[in-house]
């Protein structure tokens, strides 16, 4: 495995595409994102492997590519900030920001215990690297609106990433913010859908459909890419060439194509493994697939 | 012809730009900005109600209209706070404290960012406009937000002198109002300690506890009590979290009655809270609690309201009476 941190500070690269050594080091990352979840969630006893899965590639590409990021320094005022709806996926994230050197690897190890900042759900208050707290659906782009339109209005140069799920655009608030983020012109806001198709009860489509994605982002006056979210080279040059220009006044919503699961083949098929627990000769199982995984 | 032909007729913009109800939400804010405080004021399609059109004509830059989408808001203060602004974001007080009930409690109180959350004719104040228009709960649920401070301040120099206390408090704070005509009890720059009681009087027949819009009328009622006779003292908890026990307990030292008044269910509010710290603390005194007894509030012009349900200062008066008399 490559050295976790070799990039000091990411993002703002020359190169639109990433070379061929990035999308190594990037789809490596994923991996480890992966394999960690399995680990933190062996921990926990229970916990959210597919929601991590199919956002694997996305948190990769953002966290060692996209972002304006300084190891060791959470707090750096002119860091681009993520945060996520889908907060359940937080413990495909909490890994990468040990990585980066925001939160201290004995923290990571104790994932859930008794009085450790790391929960299912993001804290802010609590987690070094957690830009914004979240837990319950539906909150994130309106938070993240906030945030990209105090940075104008501070005169800031960051941008502003927000994940949701494609669930989550059930949310009645969502289309709040969709509306505030195109009425104030947010060209600093990058909303991500990770558009995997289910949720906790069974696939978007029949739960409460939400389709078409793109066409309503689009007339809500959303600048939109449809991207395959596990094709992290293709991500990772989206986001860098969205982020080339600088001068852009529309917010832009990537909808991410991917799978629920990605990486293990009997979650991929099974909806039913939104939540739940791997024994640990299952988890040798997932594990060995996803280290044999070539995406 | 496109203008009314009576000058008795009336619009609200013009009426609001001509006589603002509350001028001193935008005039404490204009203070800060002019003072270079990175204050950020935003509403949700409700600027002439609240006066901040005066603040957004001054400072267009910073303002923000959200338009009728009340969570979108509180979520976008929240993230406006945590990169550094001071935003306050004002609605009625229905539907900010229900309506956005938990973005308030995850997105401001527990990520604690300092918003500050106004909530604007709170209670009864809207009168015929009926129940979707009242809060009669907002004080019990705001109460019950950990990391959440609750203040009721009496009038518009008592608010403006909330913002300035407030300014570096490092906590989120909800600021119950009311329509901004409320009769003066404070001059002018009266240094305002947020947690600390105000004591008017001291009385060792009654003491009344009134927060916000019942102050007023609570303390003409002491006046007229006083003045037949009876020690009647009276405190202004403006803050309602945290509730300043030491001012509970003197005045439980004091008189064997507390009458406490709001504009508010009877339940969970102020006096809910004072009853929490006499009871904790085992003292033997008769407590009553007026308010709304937990019902939903009738139609009608607000003053009328406030007849009916005794909480103008003749009404307070009449239920203190009773209570002195020992018949409720």
């Amino acid at each position: 495995m490559t050295q976790p941190g070799r990039i000091e500070i990411t993002g703002g690269r020359n190169s639109l595409r990433p070379t061929d050594e990035e999308i190594a080091f990037l789809k490596d990352r994923a991996k480890f994102c992966r394999l960690e979840t399995i680990r933190l969630i062996e921990i926990a006893k229970v916990g959210h492997y597919t929601s991590v899965f199919s956002a694997a590639e996305l948190f990769s590409a953002l966290y060692y590519d996209a972002m304006d990021l300084r190891r060791g320094e959470p707090k750096w005022e002119d860091r681009d900030r993520f945060m996520m709806g889908k907060g359940h996926a937080a413990v495909g994230l909490f890994p990468l920001l040990a990585d980066l050197d925001f939160i201290d690897r004995d923290v990571l190890d104790g994932y859930t215990r008794l009085g450790n900042p790391l929960g299912d759900h993001p804290d802010m208050t609590k987690v070094p690297g957690i830009d914004f707290s979240s837990g319950s659906i539906g909150h994130a782009l309106s938070a993240g609106c906030g945030m990209a339109l105090a940075g104008r209005m501070l005169g800031k140069d960051f941008y502003t990433y927000v994940m949701i799920g494609d669930g989550e655009l059930q949310e009645g608030q969502v289309w709040e913010a969709a509306l505030f983020g195109a009425h104030n012109g947010l060209g600093k806001l990058i909303g991500i859908i990770d558009r995997n198709g289910y949720q906790l009860d069974g696939s978007v489509d029949d739960i409460i459909g939400v389709e078409p994605i793109v066409e309503k982002w689009q007339a809500f006056g959303w600048e939109t890419h449809v991207v395959d979210g596990h094709d992290v080279a293709a991500v990772a040059t989206l986001l860098r060439t969205l982020k080339a220009d600088r001068e852009r006044t529309r917010p832009v919503m990537i909808i991410a194509e991917t799978v629920k699961g990605k990486g293990v083949s009997y979650m991929e098929t099974e909806p039913g493994w939104h939540l739940g627990y791997l024994d640990p000769s299952d988890a040798a199982r997932a594990i060995a697939e996803i280290e044999a995984m070539e995406i | 012809m496109n203008k009314p032909l009576s000058d008795k007729s009336w619009q609200y913009r013009q009426l609001n730009a001509v006589t603002p109800g509350l001028d001193a939400l935008s005039d404490a804010l204009i203070e800060l900005v002019a003072a270079g405080e990175p204050i950020v004021a935003g509403t949700a399609d409700l600027q002439y109600s609240n006066g901040l059109a005066k603040f957004h004509a001054l400072h267009p830059d910073r303002f923000v209209q959200f338009g009728i989408s009340e969570q979108n808001m509180v979520s976008a203060a929240a993230g406006m706070a945590a990169v550094g602004m001071k935003p306050y974001v004002a609605t009625f007080a229905s539907f900010l404290a229900l309506l956005c009930c938990e973005q308030i409690r995850m997105d401001v109180a527990y990520s604690k960012l300092p918003v500050r959350l106004i909530g604007h004719h709170a209670g009864i104040s809207l009168g015929f406009y009926g129940t979707s228009h009242h809060a009669t709960e907002d004080l019990a649920i705001m109460r019950s937000i950990a990391n959440l401070t609750v203040i009721a301040p009496a009038d518009g120099n008592q608010l403006k002198e909330v913002i300035t206390a407030a300014n570096d408090y490092p906590h989120p704070i909800y600021i119950r109002i009311q329509r901004g005509r409320d009769p003066e009890v404070y001059a002018q720059r009266q240094p305002f300690t947020i947690g600390k009681a105000i004591s008017h009087y001291s009385g060792t027949d009654l003491m009344i506890i009134a927060t916000g819009s019942t102050v007023h009328p609570a303390l003409e009622a002491t006046r007229a009590l006083r003045a037949a006779g009876a020690s009647v003292g009276f405190l202004d908890m403006a803050t309602v979290k945290p509730i300043d026990r030491d001012a509970i307990l003197e005045a439980a030292g004091q008189s064997p009655r507390i009458l406490t008044v709001e504009e508010h269910n009877v339940l969970g509010g102020l006096g809910g809270a004072v009853a929490e710290v006499l009871a904790s603390e085992g003292l033997p005194v008769k407590l009553t609690r007026h308010g709304i007894y937990d019902e939903y509030s009738l139609i009608a012009p607000p003053t009328h309201l406030y007849a009916h349900y005794e909480l103008d200062a003749k009404g307070i008066e009449a239920r203190a009476t009773r209570l002195l008399e020992g018949r409720a």
